[in-house]
This record gives C-alpha cells, sequence and structure tokens, in this order.
C-alpha cells in the first residue's frame, strides 16, 4: 500500500498530547513526519505520510480529537507579480513560509515550509497566493 | 538667523532642475549626521509615500451620451453599482460597492472577490468593463437601457476622487476575544494570535507633517502613478496627539485625513490595486505620496521624525471596537511594529502590516525622481489643513 500524504492542523489545547504515538501504538500504522511546526501560539501544522491497514480508523481518531486532517495533494504558489508586498499574509502563516524580510520589509515565501493549510489563499487582499493542483 | 523658505523659491529651484530632493527616509539619516538647521540649509524637499487599501474612494464617471439621449437612474460596471443620482451620463464608483449577487457574509466568512476597486482596478489597466443601465425615459431622454463594453479611453471624463485617505496614524488591531474576528485589518486571531497595523510609518505623509505647516487645498500629489491634488481635509479629519494615560505626554499625530482627487487616466494599475478582505468587503489600495517643501527648521525637524518616535494605539477589534468602546490598550512605536512583535497585556504577539511599506518607498522614490527632474512643482495651498488646534471631533451617530 502506497503512503497517504496528509496535512494536520491543531490548536493549542492538543498540542501536548501524544497523537502521533497513538497512530502508532493503537492503530500500528507507519508514519513519516515529512515537517512538523508549532507557532509561538501553540498552534500546530504537520506534514507526514502514513501507512498502515488502519489508516482511515487512524484518520478517524484524529479528527476526534480536534484535528484538521487534509490530503496533501496541492502546492500554493505565490504570484510575485500581483503580491504588493503588504504583509497581511505573514502572522497568519501558520508555519513560518510566509515572512517579512527585514529591514527591507518584502514578503518572501519558503514554499519547503508551506503545509497547505489554505489561510494564506483566502486572506491576500490581492489573492497573489493560488493553489495549484 | 532662522531658515526662512517660499513655495516660490523652492519651485524656481526645482523648474532649473536644481532642487535637492531627499525621501523622508534619507533625510532621517541626514538629520543624525548634520543637524536639522544643516539639513534645511541643503534640502528643498522632502518626498513621503504610502501603499494601502483605503476603503473611502473613488471614481467619477461621465459615460457620453447615447443616441438616442438616455438619463442613466441605475448603472452598473461588471454587474457592481454605481451611483447615479448625479446627473443623466454621471455615475460615481465606490471602492467598496458589491455586485448585487454577491453573497456578502451569508457564507461567512464572505470572500468579495470583487467589487468597485476591482473595477477601478481594470478600467486603469485598460481592460474593457461591462456596462449597464436603465432610465426611465423622460422627453429629453427617451432611451430606456443600455449595455456595452467600455474602456477608460472611450469614456469622457474619469475622476478619481477620494474622500478620506492617507490616514495619519492608524490602529494597531488586536483580538482579546477566544474566536477569530475577520476586520479590516485583516484576520485577526482570537487570544492575542496576532496584531495588525497599517501606516508606513517614518515614511507616511500625513506623520511627517505632523501640524498641518504644509499640506493644504492644493497640494499637489503623487496620486495612484498619476498627478492629484489634496483638495480638502478627509472626512473624519480629527487631528491630536496621542498622549499616554499617566503623565499626558504628547506620543505622535494622529487622526488627520485626506480628501485627495485626480485623473484616473493618467493613473497606474500598480498603484490602484483592487483589494479583498475576507470577512469585511472589497476596497481599492491606493498609493499615495506627498512632498514636503523644507520651509523651515520645524517643518524639517517634524520631517525627520523616526519609527521609534511614532505611534499607534494598539486595539481590541474583538470587543471593544465594534462596541465603540473608546480608549486603547497601549501605545506601540512603528519600530516595534515593525520588528515583528510587541507585549500586549503581557504577551508577546507577532505583528504584520496591511501598508506595503516597500511599495511606499517606491512612491517616494518616484516623486523624488519627478521633482528632482523638474517635472513635478509643488501646489502652494490656499489653505493648509486644520491641525490639532482647531479641536476637531468625531461625533457619535445617536439612535
Amino acid at each position: 500500500m502506497s503512503p497517504k500524504r496528509i496535512v494536520l492542523r491543531f490548536d493549542a489545547t492538543i498540542a501536548d498530547q501524544p497523537i502521533i504515538y497513538r497512530l502508532v501504538s493503537d492503530f500500528g500504522l507507519v508514519v513519516n513526519i515529512i515537517k512538523a511546526n508549532v507557532n509561538p501560539q501553540k498552534e500546530g501544522t504537520m506534514v507526514m505520510e502514513i501507512t498502515g491497514e488502519k489508516n482511515k480508523q487512524g484518520l478517524e481518531y484524529l479528527r476526534g480529537q480536534g484535528v484538521q486532517v487534509h490530503t496533501l495533494t496541492e502546492n500554493i504558489i505565490r504570484n510575485e507579480e500581483q503580491c504588493t508586498s503588504c504583509g497581511a499574509c505573514t502572522a497568519i502563516c501558520p508555519s513560518g513560509a510566509l515572512y517579512l524580510k527585514r529591514p527591507s520589509m518584502e514578503v518572501h515565501f519558503d514554499s519547503d515550509q508551506c503545509v497547505v493549510c489554505h489561510l494564506c489563499t483566502k486572506i491576500c487582499p490581492v489573492r497573489a497566493m493560488e493553489a495549484h493542483f | 538667523m532662522a531658515i526662512e523658505k517660499s513655495y516660490a523659491e523652492i519651485n524656481a529651484k526645482i523648474k532649473e532642475g536644481k532642487a535637492v530632493v531627499v525621501t523622508a527616509e534619507e533625510l532621517i539619516s541626514m538629520v543624525d549626521e548634520k543637524g536639522v538647521k544643516k539639513a534645511t540649509e541643503e534640502v528643498d524637499v522632502v518626498t513621503t509615500g504610502t501603499f494601502a487599501p483605503m476603503c473611502s474612494s473613488g471614481v467619477f464617471l461621465n459615460l457620453g451620451h447615447t443616441t438616442p439621449k438616455m438619463k442613466m437612474h441605475q448603472v452598473w460596471l461588471n454587474n457592481v453599482p454605481a451611483y447615479g443620482g448625479i446627473a443623466a451620463v454621471d455615475a460615481y464608483l465606490g471602492a467598496t460597492a458589491l455586485p448585487d449577487n454577491d453573497p456578502l457574509n451569508n457564507n461567512y466568512p464572505g470572500e468579495f472577490k470583487y467589487g468597485g476597486g476591482h473595477v477601478i482596478e481594470d478600467l486603469v489597466a485598460r481592460k474593457p468593463v461591462r456596462f449597464r443601465a436603465t432610465g426611465y425615459g423622460t422627453d429629453c431622454y427617451p432611451r430606456r437601457e443600455i449595455e456595452t463594453n467600455i474602456t477608460l479611453d472611450e469614456i469622457n471624463e474619469a475622476i478619481l476622487f477620494n474622500p478620506r485617505n492617507a490616514y495619519q496614524s492608524y490602529n494597531c488591531g488586536v483580538n482579546l476575544t477566544s474566536r477569530t474576528v475577520y476586520t479590516y485589518l485583516g484576520m485577526l486571531k482570537p487570544n492575542l494570535g496576532n496584531a495588525h497595523y497599517s501606516t508606513s510609518g517614518q515614511l507616511s505623509p500625513l506623520l511627517k507633517d505632523p501640524n498641518f505647516n504644509t499640506i493644504g487645498v492644493g497640494t499637489r500629489i503623487f496620486l495612484g502613478g498619476g498627478t492629484g491634488y489634496v483638495v480638502w481635509n478627509g472626512t473624519q479629519h480629527f487631528p491630536e496627539f496621542l498622549q499616554t494615560d499617566s503623565d499626558g505626554e504628547q506620543k505622535g499625530p494622529a487622526g488627520g485625513t485626506l480628501s485627495v482627487l485626480g485623473d484616473l487616466k493618467q493613473m497606474k494599475p500598480e498603484w490602484l490595486i483592487g483589494t479583498s478582505y475576507l470577512g469585511y468587503g472589497a476596497s481599492l489600495s491606493v498609493g499615495i505620496g506627498i512632498p514636503i517643501p523644507m520651509l523651515n527648521e520645524e517643518v524639517c525637524r517634524n520631517a525627520a521624525i523616526k519609527d521609534k518616535d511614532l505611534y499607534a494605539p494598539v486595539i481590541d477589534y474583538g470587543e471593544a471596537y465594534p462596541n465603540a468602546k473608546p480608549g486603547y490598550l497601549k501605545l506601540v512605536s512603528f519600530a516595534e511594529l515593525k520588528s515583528g512583535k510587541i507585549i500586549v497585556n503581557g504577551k508577546e504577539v507577532p505583528t504584520a502590516p496591511l501598508s506595503s511599506y516597500p511599495k511606499a518607498k517606491q512612491i517616494a522614490a518616484q516623486l523624488k525622481d519627478w521633482v528632482a527632474k523638474g517635472e513635478f512643482i509643488l501646489g502652494e495651498p490656499s489653505q493648509l489643513l486644520p491641525s490639532s488646534d482647531a479641536g476637531l471631533k468625531g461625533k457619535p451617530l445617536k439612535g
């Protein structure tokens, strides 16, 4: 069975819970964490691959814990011509992929840090952040 | 002897291509190096800039007469309604106007993908815009409807007229509640998750002339990439100095606004950009740059104020702002805001701007270039705008 790539988002109330351990111990899943980040507000995001027969049950368990689970099938692209470098996305981006370079205050996008949460595509005032399948 | 320069003297130097022009950022380092007196002597004009969403914007359009003639009662551009209650073929399209079929916030938070600001951007970009109007028919204006494509160059006039732009200092928004709020300052995460501000600080036009010693009716400005004018004080122009609660010390200017006007046909799409705020609405991001003539040392000293000495009030947009509760949580300097974090109620809060500092820098540089090349002459105000001394205050609407 080929691994499934997923994106997890969770808030401060469960950031200290051993949810990944449960996936392994209770559901026998093989997990490979590609990226993980907990921001200063203790909100977490994680991109990982999971393999195992109880795949579905494992994801159900995560959702039951209040974790948002999305399939990673997209890439987020920054349309540099459209972006005005206003910065409105930078304190919202949960993984720090969108950030301001100082002192120039230009917006930069590090796609390796992106966890495809889609927040930037909705809150960018000029819709410069695009999801590509 | 105190230095005093007149508009006529400065303009004469500009026309000869001999004026010394620097941006407000460059003036700061110059004053640090040489002092105010020397800088006032050497510099003739200081340029400023700001680029941010400015809701109170819009465009007067004269569409031209049809055959037979028509009194356009209701008017739409790309399905966005414009105000037709002016004259037969004139309309005013506001930046925050939304299409009749927009879901608004019914599917909260609404996306507001296209509105008046976007129509203005499309017009300036010379894209064809679908124009539709209906009329009730009169003896002199018998035609009752029209639907056609227009472009900016095909219509008679397009005058950008923004009744309230270029806010002096603006609130820094935070959210003390436990739910996310969607505001005109962007998405504010619960429990002080982030702080958003919208002023270019030490480059921002009205922060560099805090007492309105130079800006007034007739001041010629950079507006949307073309030439525009300050035509009045903006609506809700309530200039004051922010004060600390304890000692009452003055903490920088706030509350001034401008009413600006210019020919849309001269403007450029990179300086007028349709903007959408999730859960709030549509707007227009506007580029404005104002030249400040170095008339005397006071003007120079003010134009050289730094980010660390300019302040914004931190306001809770979760509860206090919507309920019109006065006061603020604290004052923070633009130096702190630009550093990326501020402390509010003992918590470190990440900050982000809505106003583009890189674009503000480009505007100040462009205006500097125009003035230095002798292409942009200063407009001497026929009347200065009211300053904090005028004691203007906003009145709440009863009801």
